[in-house]
């Protein structure tokens, strides 16, 4: 096929959800055997634009051709009937299945009208190989497998459709440092084997090292289109966001922090064999990072401070006294004030269906009532003052927290913990999926929140954010802490060096992405 | 290789089924006056068939993560409807049979289209239909009765024993397994079955034909529901439309597929889980009868071991560790 | 233009709304057939009866918001009327605390429900199934399967049968403050925001330092409670208790609530809709009987009308 002559366009498309414009007149041209990034902020229509390609959402305006024919897609099946697979952000996989179900699942090979299990089978193993994932079991349940080999077996089911694109929206995101080397190996190759591959994430290291060409979009629009490497990570931040893209984190605190007492100390804290002697002590005013590769015990550490985790060995410590923490009601109260900003904000944070001023009031329920009534009047201010604090922009206090963007969602989740005032913050990766201005000012928060005199612990699996933010970052490896880097300590080397376990001094060359950005 | 291993948890909920039916069904035939004799064996069969089949009938459903409280109705109705049509001529009769699973089959899908277009919740759906099949049985039995010529034949065989002593309802239920139940499981249409209950999202995600899973789900229960009322009419010689009798298989069924370890979130399980599940649960009613205890007992005793039954499911609690575990 | 609404009338739920309006068109349509059907007599005696199903209504609707079910109602009815009409029948002490002892023993019943919901984490399908078994077995043996002699006190047959203000029936008397305490509950009390969370997303509720366990167990002790207390005014209603009193409200109680537009998944849903649910069903069966339609054309046109009310409202939105 002439190289100029496009694998696919879309022309035009535009899409509403109510009075809000996902997409705006977008146009996008992808090349086979080219990989063309897709940037932007959350909300700048990414997602809505993946959506379309991959039928499951129906386009308001505007035409789509493969190959020069136009194609229209009315579901997901006829998208894959036409090559154009996708991999989605959340995960499309059925937990009850075993993988290799999975991955046969919208064309299972048959024969006499049955599925033929031992096709099936082969089809699976050899998928399976192609997407690095020859570890995993074809019978296993996909429920049993942990996230990023299940990332793995989407990537496998997706190559089994023979797609001719593949659509990766934050395929990495769930992977460690290590898959993400081999699912890039893997991309790689299906590239130089003539597949088109639309590749959206938040992670500019690894758009530098994959992309061909890139396309920035902001508000539904796409607003640039460049070659990769043509533009300084800066440009493309400023063309995300549309304005000068200053000091991403606000300075640290100058003020001598070790002469404080602890707020929260932790000994020797287990549990089972995912967490093992973990000891740890934060100080009013201190931000302490987690840091290590992604489900190394940084959750299930939070999860035992908040009393989540039955049978946790060790002593945890309130403000010197020892203190049982048995589960996230007692972690709230008075006595102890904790407060944890849980992984995922639409499982564990929020009632979507519910109003803004539900959600926010919820946490604090028992500070707004007298005799288990709700004092209305108190109720209302108290929500107003958390909206106007972290500036959250809501139609109003009784629309549901579902209608509010990511970004002010997880707003709403930070500000419903303020409102126990909470002296020891625990936050679980709180931006990831979040667009850049509101990380901004969720780092601008924290800050504020340390210098008022919290404690705030700050699991993050971005290295950046824990360069930027922490005083001091303990390093997970395995369920035990491997390093504790102090203020000046903090680096990307160091970071990447003691999560992978192995001493500063040699080979981080190779191992880590990050490296080459 | 470590494949028997993943076959095996597969088929644990199956398993435990047959281990807690064999376990019952040794105690009631060792206590029974009469012993494990081909009488007892082909009365515990005509009973448990029953249920075992409107129970099958459930698991297609709840496989989908739906929920099939119109079940016994169908049940009740094609019961009713068999009385009338299955009569005069062996011919004539057999083709009265096709009707009644016909009618079944009618039920089914129309549950399942209201479920489908009608994008109506299973529980609150499947309680009117249930309704308006109850309204078609009374009307067509507000008596019970049969028609003046019924067709005792096929009933009496049916019902009855093969050379060696096998219950023939025993062997159309093997049947039933062999015809409907296996090669729905190897499908691709039985597959989507069970990634829609699954997970409907991902399903949908993948593009799994979910309307066309959930639509075979409804009928092929309304079938077995039909298949199960067939066999009360061969059982009965009559049509009865008991309210309570319907709203019992109902939930029976229910209680027959838990036991069978078919999960009613969906996409886990067997109907062969199903069936052992409902023969248990039959199982324990008639284990009072052996035990010569006053039968005003019986439904407390059915009620205590359907509980402690139920609670056994709550063993896995002791392995969560994590709390939130709770609230997958 | 735009016009401003009234701020109570702006947020009415269309589900509630059209239930009212068919409640409306059933009685015009009721009036052509006869006058009766708009004359305060027949009114107000269509509340007194719809005040049983209302006060079953009300506890079901608890559990339902949750999104779980309580199926355990036929038998906790009956088991709530019986006790009260056997605690009668055991001298004066008997007669006055028989109200109270028959809703103990639903409340008990409910707990048995609610901790196995919460606590042991079976579907609240199946372990209320199991418990309405056991009730329904208690009451078999105590009665050896016939109705029970015993008749209801003279306080039950006050409430369910009495006036005592402006001949207003005292059950209607009793479903209203027993709704308003409700809509109080739901929407002033920290318990009710709770159960409303629950029914959204247990786990984030969890997470939010509620002790969510908890609030599930009194939420079918309440469903069970409120189940028995209705078992004791259809006792008194009928002067004493009998054998299946419970069986014809599980299916209406869920109906009505449905059809009150609170969603069969939890979370969503409000008391006025379950009034207008209520009345609603009681009104739809008392017009089939005044036309003296034969029960299998009820039972279908019962059957069409509750799916034809959800296609018209309760339709879940499409996936794309």
């Amino acid at each position: 096929m002439d190289v100029a002559t496009p694998l696919f366009r879309m022309e035009a498309v535009s899409k509403r959800y109510g009075g809000v414009r996902a997409l705006e007149e977008a146009e996008l041209t992808v090349h086979a055997g080219r990989v063309h990034a897709v940037l932007g902020e959350n909300g700048a229509g990414k997602s809505t634009l993946i959506k379309v390609m991959a039928g499951v959402v129906a386009p308001d305006k505007g035409r789509m051709t493969l190959e020069g024919r136009e194609v229209v897609f009315p579901d997901p099946a006829s998208a894959i009937a036409a090559g154009v697979v996708c991999i989605f952000q959340e995960l499309s996989l059925i937990p009850d299945l075993s993988v290799a179900d999975n991955i046969v699942i919208s064309n299972p090979p048959k024969r006499f009208g049955l599925i033929d299990r031992r096709a099936q089978r082969r089809i699976a193993e050899q998928a399976l190989a192609r997407a690095g994932g020859e570890d995993i079991h074809p019978l296993a349940p996909v429920k049993d497998l942990p996230l990023s080999r299940r990332q793995i077996v989407e990537i496998a089911k997706a190559l089994a459709r023979d797609p001719r694109i593949l659509i990766l929206d934050e395929a990495t995101s769930a992977l460690t440092a290590a898959d993400v080397t081999r699912v890039f190996a893997v991309l790689k190759r299906l590239r130089s084997e003539g597949l088109a591959l639309l590749y959206i994430s938040h992670r500019m290291h690894e758009i530098a090292e994959l992309a061909d060409e890139c396309t920035v979009f902001r508000n539904g629009r796409n607003v640039a289109t460049y070659l990769a490497g043509s533009k300084t990570d800066n440009e493309v931040v400023e063309m995300m966001i549309g304005r000068e893209y200053s000091h991403v984190f606000p300075p640290k605190s100058p003020a001598k922090l070790s002469d404080k007492p602890p707020v929260l100390e932790v000994r020797k804290l287990s549990w089972g064999h995912r967490l093992r002697d973990i000891s740890l002590t934060a100080r009013a005013g201190e931000v302490v990072g987690l840091g290590g590769l992604d489900g190394q015990g940084q959750r299930e550490l939070l999860l035992a401070l908040f009393g989540v985790l039955m049978g946790v060995s060790g002593e945890i410590l309130i403000d010197g006294k020892p203190t049982q923490v048995k589960s996230p009601r007692v972690a709230k109260s008075r006595k102890i004030g904790m407060a944890l900003i849980p992984e995922d904000r639409k499982t564990e944070g929020l009632m979507l269906p519910m109003a803004v001023k539900a959600n926010l009031s919820f946490a604090a329920m028992d500070r707004l009532c007298h005799w288990g009534v709700i004092d209305r009047e108190a109720e209302r201010k108290a929500v107003e003052d958390m909206i106007r604090l972290l500036a959250i922009r809501t139609d109003g206090l009784d629309v549901p927290v579902g209608s509010l963007s990511g970004g002010n969602q997880q707003k709403v989740v930070i500000a419903k913990w303020l409102m126990v005032s909470p002296r020891i913050i625990l936050l679980n990766d709180p931006t990831r999926g979040i667009d850049v201005g509101t990380k901004q000012e969720i780092y601008q928060l924290l800050r504020k929140l340390a210098e008022s005199g919290a404690a705030i612990i700050f699991y993050s699996t971005d290295y950046d954010e824990l360069i930027g933010c922490c005083n001091r970052v303990l390093v997970l490896y395995d369920g035990t802490v491997k390093r504790t880097l102090v203020e000046d300590e903090i680096t990307e080397r160091a970071l990447v060096a003691s999560a992978l376990n192995i001493a500063t001094d040699q080979g981080e060359a190779g191992i880590s992405p990050a490296a080459n950005a | 290789m470590k494949d028997w291993r993943y076959r095996l948890a597969e088929q644990r909920g199956t398993l435990l089924a047959l281990a807690i039916f064999l376990f019952m069904f040794v105690v009631y035939v060792s206590k029974h006056p009469a012993g494990f004799t081909a009488n007892v064996v082909q009365t515990a069969a005509n009973k448990g068939v029953l249920l075992a089949l409107v129970a099958m009938g459930q698991t297609m459903v709840v496989l989908s993560a739906g929920i099939d409280l119109s079940a016994g109705m169908i049940f009740i109705f094609t019961n009713c409807l068999g009385s009338y049509i299955i009569a005069g001529s062996t011919p004539m009769a057999l083709l009265g049979v096709v009707g009644v699973l016909l009618a079944g089959l009618v039920c089914g899908a129309l549950n399942g289209l209201i479920v489908i277009y009608g994008r109506l919740q299973p529980i609150v759906t499947t309680i009117a239909t249930g309704s308006i099949y109850y309204g078609v049985a009374l009307w067509l039995r507000p008596q019970p009765g049969n028609s003046d010529n019924f067709n005792s034949d096929i009933a009496d065989f049916m019902t009855g024993r093969l050379p060696g002593g096998i219950p023939v309802s025993l062997v159309a239920l093997f049947v039933v397994v062999l015809v409907v139940w296996l090669p729905f499981r190897r499908s691709a249409i039985g597959r989507a079955v069970y990634a829609t209950g699954s997970s409907e999202v991902a399903a949908y995600m993948s593009g799994v034909p979910i309307a066309r899973a959930k639509f075979w789900a409804y009928t092929l229960s309304g079938l077995l529901s039909a298949i199960g009322g067939l066999y009360l009419t061969f059982i009965t010689y009559s049509g009865d439309a008991s309210f309570a009798s319907g709203g019992t298989y109902t939930l029976y069924s229910i209680a027959a597929v838990v036991l069978g370890g078919v999960s009613l979130f969906g996409g886990v399980g067997s109907a062969v889980g199903a069936i052992f599940g409902a023969l248990a649960f039959r199982t324990i009613g008639d284990l009072l009868f052996v035990f010569d205890l006053d039968p005003l007992w019986q439904p407390l005793f059915q009620g205590v071991v359907l509980l402690l039954a139920v609670c056994v499911g709550a063993a896995r609690l002791f392995q969560i560790r994590n709390r939130l575990d709770l609230f997958a | 233009m735009t016009i401003r609404l009234p701020a109570p009338l702006r947020r009415v739920d269309p589900a509630v709304a059209t239930a009212f309006a068919c409640i409306v068109l059933l009685l015009l349509l009721g009036s052509l057939y006869s006058r009766e059907f708009l004359s305060p007599a027949y009114l107000l005696q269509q509340l007194k009866v719809a005040s049983f199903l209302g006060v079953i209504a009300t506890g079901m609707m608890v559990v339902i918001l949750l999104g779980q079910i309580d199926l355990s109602v036929p038998w906790v009815v009956a088991v709530g009327g019986m006790m009260a009409c056997a605690a009668t029948a055991h001298g004066l002490w008997g007669t006055i605390l028989a109200i109270p002892f028959g809703l103990l023993c639903g409340i008990v019943l409910g707990l048995v429900n609610g901790f196995g919901v919460a606590y042991l984490r079976i579907p609240s399908m199946i372990i209320t199934l199991a418990v309405n078994a056991v009730a329904q077995g208690l009451m078999v043996a105590y009665t050896g399967g016939f109705s029970p002699q015993d008749s209801a006190s003279h306080a039950m047959r006050f409430i369910a049968t009495g006036d005592i203000v402006f001949g207003l029936p005292n059950a209607l008397i009793v479903w209203a403050l027993l709704g308003a305490g409700t809509v109080f509950m739901f929407t002033r009390t920290s318990f009710g925001r709770a159960i409303y969370a629950i029914g959204n997303r247990e786990r984030a509720a969890y997470l939010s330092g509620i002790n969510t366990q908890r609030v599930v167990m009194i939420a079918f002790a309440i469903s069970g409670g409120l189940s028995a207390f209705a078992g004791e005014l259809l006792a008194g209603y009928a002067s004493k208790a009998a054998q299946a009193m419970g069986d014809a409200y599980l299916l209406p109680s869920i109906a009505a609530v449905v059809l009150g537009g609170t969603s069969i998944l939890g979370g969503r849903g409000s008391y006025i809709g379950t009034i207008a649910g209520v009345i609603l069903i009681t009104l739809l069966q008392s017009i089939l009987s005044v036309m003296q339609m034969e029960e299998f054309g009820r039972q279908v046109i019962y059957g069409f009308v509750i799916i034809g009310m959800l296609l018209l409202y309760g339709r879940e939105r499409r996936l794309r």
